[in-house]
């Protein structure tokens, strides 16, 4: 089969590090064969993103012997011994993009617009709504002081009441607001909002911004349109924020499809995934001052940013958001409180320092547990169906106290969950990566878990939004391919019954039928955690849950499926949803040994 | 020779201390350049534009937006008082009017009709900047601000509270390892910056709010204190705008840690001298610490930033540990094998073997920081 792209440059710009990954065709499928990295080159003394683009394609030239560049020019076409067909990048290095959104109700335009920023990968500073409880000069003097790269302004439905909307357009132009960089622009402003306010908005804020206008993010309450703002934030962030960064003009045009920023391009190519499979997916990444999680269910794809949950940075936002019991109680040893918060406090101080001793890597899972737990949290209160939709109720749906605004996250449904960054990523050992998987987001019934162990989603989502005609075809095969062959490290599968169920009690007997014929049985007990070996293959299940006790096919109905193992393998485990832990000291460190041990999660010695 | 580097924080006697001394937004520059400049010096002033009020004039008076202007007594850029009368209806037979009154100060910046608001700004708010080191103007940056040249002393701690303060530094604790005690501070140290050893309690500190000591240096602190000065749990190391009237500089970090030698020296060595501190950290992309800088004579204009610039750890280096176990302990390298090595958590890194109070050990090479000495 001839290919018309034969091998793909893709880059990553991040803060710190700038890393380009090289994509071959190679006989019959894509696959990853060379990586590089290099610190970014966007601060002083470089003030130049490409340096660092080039040093770490430098490093794929010398690891693969190919010829890329032409002094400081990618060789484009691939001639078969040097070049590339084509080259592609993200970037949230200055920072990333960072947003304000307006609304007229917090809860309805408001969310839509936080919506499709967050979607297209910004950070959002802040949500202003007419009802948000601030007066006008309160909301003027606060976008004053978040100076964000652009603003997305929504509000109303087609045709409906325009005094709202054109109050926050006001409030805009009283606040006269100035962008992050660039002393010498206009501020950009998307407004999708009730189209008849279109010629009073551009009246009003023509003038004072960049103003652009595309189509309401809710023209109907029943409908959330976030497409054309989206598209639109993408194609800002390129001409505005990208711009003005040092370099930047440079890269862009070196590219052949759009500079998009990294969660943008990580969250469409979880979409994709999602969409391709039939499959329902949680994608979570963990860095030192954020967590981003995506997900898709019934469909909708949904990202959050929580802005101060990290393992650097914002370590000790954890520790004050969860509070230090809820991080002691991972922890099976007893500790000094007081010292442990300087120690947690010197982390945020010094954050490049590594966990040399066991019982600080068991801390820092603790936290990282936590850190999920809540970014968790955050992001099923906000992935919620539309809410200020009338729904026509039936008589037997009085019965169910169901309403608009309910959180589209069903961990049963959940197929795939995909750790990345540093804490799940470079874990000594996988087990612990499962572990905290497993514990932070409780995944119910049958999900696969897995780790992007070198954080390759963003190159692979600019690759797969590719939309050259004659190149859509073939990119959009090699993110695939690479996704499935060579970012995912797979780590196993987890089962867990779900229902009441008394201390011990047997919640499930399992069937397992494995490649080579041969059969094994297992009980899942209430409180247990067990783990099989077992490589990633096929294995067909049989469960049949004791009464009231659900695995996926309603409460104590059997089920039948086909799962997959991995570096960990098959996980049982039958503990309560929500996981909860003894308040008794010594029986919560019994529990705590006896899970690690039966994941040989950490190694054996004086602690475990 | 093999060698690493680590984020070492400036103890440097003697540099060329160049500051950007800049306007939120654009104004006028109030000096030029090669002008002698004192910390109290206002470089560069401005207005920034005024609060704004907005008042829903068709609501109060309950006309229609579209109706507003028939109403109104003011036009759009008219300057108005407290109290004048904005717009007023015609009323019954001219009884019966309802009316709204202006509730500042200030000029019509606008009316809509499509909402039928009125929006007042007030007076612009000056804003001002001083020179905050005294030094020379070295550059202006037009319409913006300038940049300060001093020749000075600089040193840099990890983590700090409080914005800009000046005084006298005032050498309390005698030694390094020494703690600066509540009792140790009195009355008389109003508007001094206190130099301490090893650690500062929160009662210390207390102390020196209430005799308003404009800023301590010191090796550590508690963590768990913080939200007792700040009232919140400190999330995220970003701060310099509490308002506190005394800074608060921290050398090594939480817990008891010993200043490192080279930084107490230093501030010994300037004991009594005029300062400048600003405790504003930010540990992100783009690292803000905070700073003591010590003017030091005009003549002697030897730069030993470029000779004392942290060259990494080397063999013989010696350097502190950052992160437990070994926690603030001082050691050598004694070599620095290239080959990742896995630590007791199983953990793969490149390590530095450090002599520490006579045993070898390893360390992650990222859990130390260099100590630089004369």
């Amino acid at each position: 089969m001839s290919k018309k792209i034969k091998s793909i440059l893709a880059t990553d710009c991040g803060s710190t590090t700038t890393k380009a990954v090289l994509i071959e065709w190679k006989e019959d499928r894509y696959r990853l064969t060379f990586r590089g990295e290099a610190p970014t080159t966007v601060e002083a003394p470089f003030e130049d993103v490409t340096k660092g683009v080039l040093n770490a394609v430098m490093e794929v030239e010398e690891l693969s012997g190919r010829t890329i560049l032409d002094g400081d020019k990618i060789i484009t076409p691939d001639d078969g011994s040097k070049g590339v067909d084509i080259y592609v990048s993200t970037s949230s290095a200055g920072g990333g993009l960072q947003m304000m959104v307006a609304g007229v109700v917090k809860s309805m335009s408001g969310e839509s617009a936080e919506r499709a920023a967050l979607g297209a990968g910004s950070i959002v500073m802040d949500v202003l709504a007419s009802n948000d409880g601030r007066l006008p000069h309160e909301k003027i003097t606060r976008i004053r002081q978040l100076r964000p790269d652009m603003i997305l302004l929504s509000g109303g439905t087609d045709g409906g009441t325009t005094t709202h909307v054109m109050e926050l357009a006001e409030i805009l132009a009283a606040a006269n607001p100035r962008p992050r960089l660039g002393q010498n622009y206009k501020l950009p402003v998307i407004y999708a909002g009730n189209n008849k306010a279109q010629d009073s908005i551009r009246e009003t804020l023509g003038e004072i911004s960049d103003l652009d206008i595309v189509d309401n993010i809710r023209p109907v309450l029943e409908q959330e349109n976030l497409e054309p703002s989206r598209d639109k934030i993408h194609d800002l962030f390129m001409e505005h924020v990208m711009a003005q960064a040092p370099g930047y003009k440079k890269l862009m045009s070196w590219t052949d499809a759009p500079i998009m920023p990294t969660p943008g391009a990580v969250g469409s190519l979880i979409e994709m995934i999602a969409k391709k499979e039939n499959i329902s997916v949680v994608g979570v990444d963990i860095g030192g001052a954020t967590t981003d999680i995506f997900s898709v269910f019934e469909g909708k794809f949904n990202r959050t940013v929580s802005a101060n949950l990290g393992m650097s940075y914002s370590i000790c936002n954890v520790l004050a958001e969860s509070g230090l019991d809820n991080v002691l109680r991972w922890v099976p040893f007893d500790i000094d409180r007081s010292e442990l918060t300087n120690r947690i406090g010197n982390k945020m101080i010094r954050p490049t320092t590594v966990p040399q001793s066991l019982e600080e890597l068991v801390i820092e899972q603790a936290i990282a547990r936590e850190a999920l737990r809540l970014s968790f949290i955050q992001h099923k209160e906000f992935a919620t169906s539309l809410k200020g939709v009338q729904s026509e109720r039936t008589i037997s749906d009085a019965f169910e106290q169901s309403s608009s605004g309910q959180s589209l996250v069903n961990m049963m449904d959940l197929d795939l969950l995909v750790g990345s960054g540093g804490v799940l990523s470079h874990a000594p050992r996988r087990q612990q990566s499962a572990r905290m998987l497993i514990d932070a987001f409780m995944p119910e019934g049958i999900t696969q878990l897995a780790v992007d162990s070198i954080f390759m989603m963003p190159q692979l989502g600019v690759l797969a939004n590719i939309d050259k005609d004659e190149l859509k075809e073939d990119a959009s095969q090699a993110a695939l391919e690479v996704f499935d062959n060579d970012c995912l490290i797979r780590l196993g599968t987890c089962v867990t019954p779900v229902g009441n169920a008394k201390p011990n009690s047997k919640m499930a007997d399992v069937t397992l039928t494995f490649g080579d014929g041969s059969v094994k049985e297992i009980e899942i007990n209430e409180g247990s955690l067990e783990m099989m070996e077992h490589p990633y293959e096929e294995v067909k299940v049989h469960i049949k849950p004791a009464r009231g006790i659900d695995v996926g096919a309603g409460k104590g109905e059997e089920l039948e499926s086909v799962i997959y193992g991995g570096v960990v393998g098959l996980i049982f485990d039958g503990r309560n949803r929500p996981i909860t832990l003894s308040k008794e000291s010594d029986q919560r460190i019994d529990s705590l040994l006896n899970w690690s041990k039966a994941v040989d999660e950490y190694p054996k010695g004086e602690m475990f | 020779m093999a060698h690493s580097y680590t984020p070492g924080l400036k103890v440097l006697k003697k540099t060329i201390f160049k500051k950007e001394r800049i306007l939120p937004l654009k104004g006028d520059v109030l000096v030029k350049s090669g002008d002698q400049l004192t910390p109290d010096t206002i470089v560069a002033s401005t207005n920034l534009p005024g609060n704004v009020q907005m008042l829903k004039v068709s609501n109060i008076l309950n006309i229609d937006p579209k109706d507003v202007v028939e109403a109104l007594q003011v036009k759009e850029g008219q300057e108005v008082k407290k109290g004048d009368i904005i717009a007023e209806t015609s009323g019954i037979f001219g009884m019966f009017k309802s009316s709204v009154e202006s509730p500042v100060d200030g000029t019509i910046e606008s009316i809509s009709q499509s909402t039928g608001r009125v929006v007042v700004r007030e007076a612009p708010i000056p804003v001002e900047v001083d020179a905050y080191v005294s030094g020379v103007v070295d550059e202006v940056v037009e319409n913006e601000g300038i940049v300060l040249k001093s020749n000075a002393a600089f040193i840099q701690g990890i983590f700090g509270i409080a914005g800009e303060k000046r005084g006298d530094l005032l050498l309390v604790s005698s030694g390094p390892g020494e703690e600066l005690t509540a009792d140790q501070i009195t009355g008389d140290m109003k508007g001094k910056i206190l130099i301490g050893g090893s650690f500062l309690s929160l009662d210390a500190y207390k102390k020196a709010l209430s005799v308003q000591v404009a800023g301590i240096v010191v090796g550590g602190f508690n963590y768990y204190d913080l939200k007792a000065v700040l009232g919140y749990n400190l999330g995220v190391a970003i701060t310099g705008t509490e308002k506190l009237n005394t800074a608060l500089i921290v050398t090594e970090g939480y817990g008891s840690i010993p200043m490192s030698e080279a930084t107490f020296s230093l501030l010994k060595e300037n004991d009594g001298k005029a300062a400048s501190i600003n405790g504003a950290t930010q540990i992100r992309a783009g690292v803000i610490r905070p700073e003591i800088v010590i003017p030091i004579d005009a003549g002697n204009t030897d730069d030993d930033s470029s000779s004392k610039m942290p060259e990494g750890i080397q063999e013989g280096s010696t350097v502190r540990v950052i992160r437990s176990p070994n926690f603030g302990k001082i050691g050598k390298v004694i070599s620095l094998p290239a080959e990742l090595n896995k630590m007791e958590s199983e953990t793969m890194v490149r390590v530095a073997e450090i002599n520490i109070d006579g045993k070898n050990i390893l360390i992650p090479r990222a859990n130390l920081e260099m100590v630089e000495t004369e």
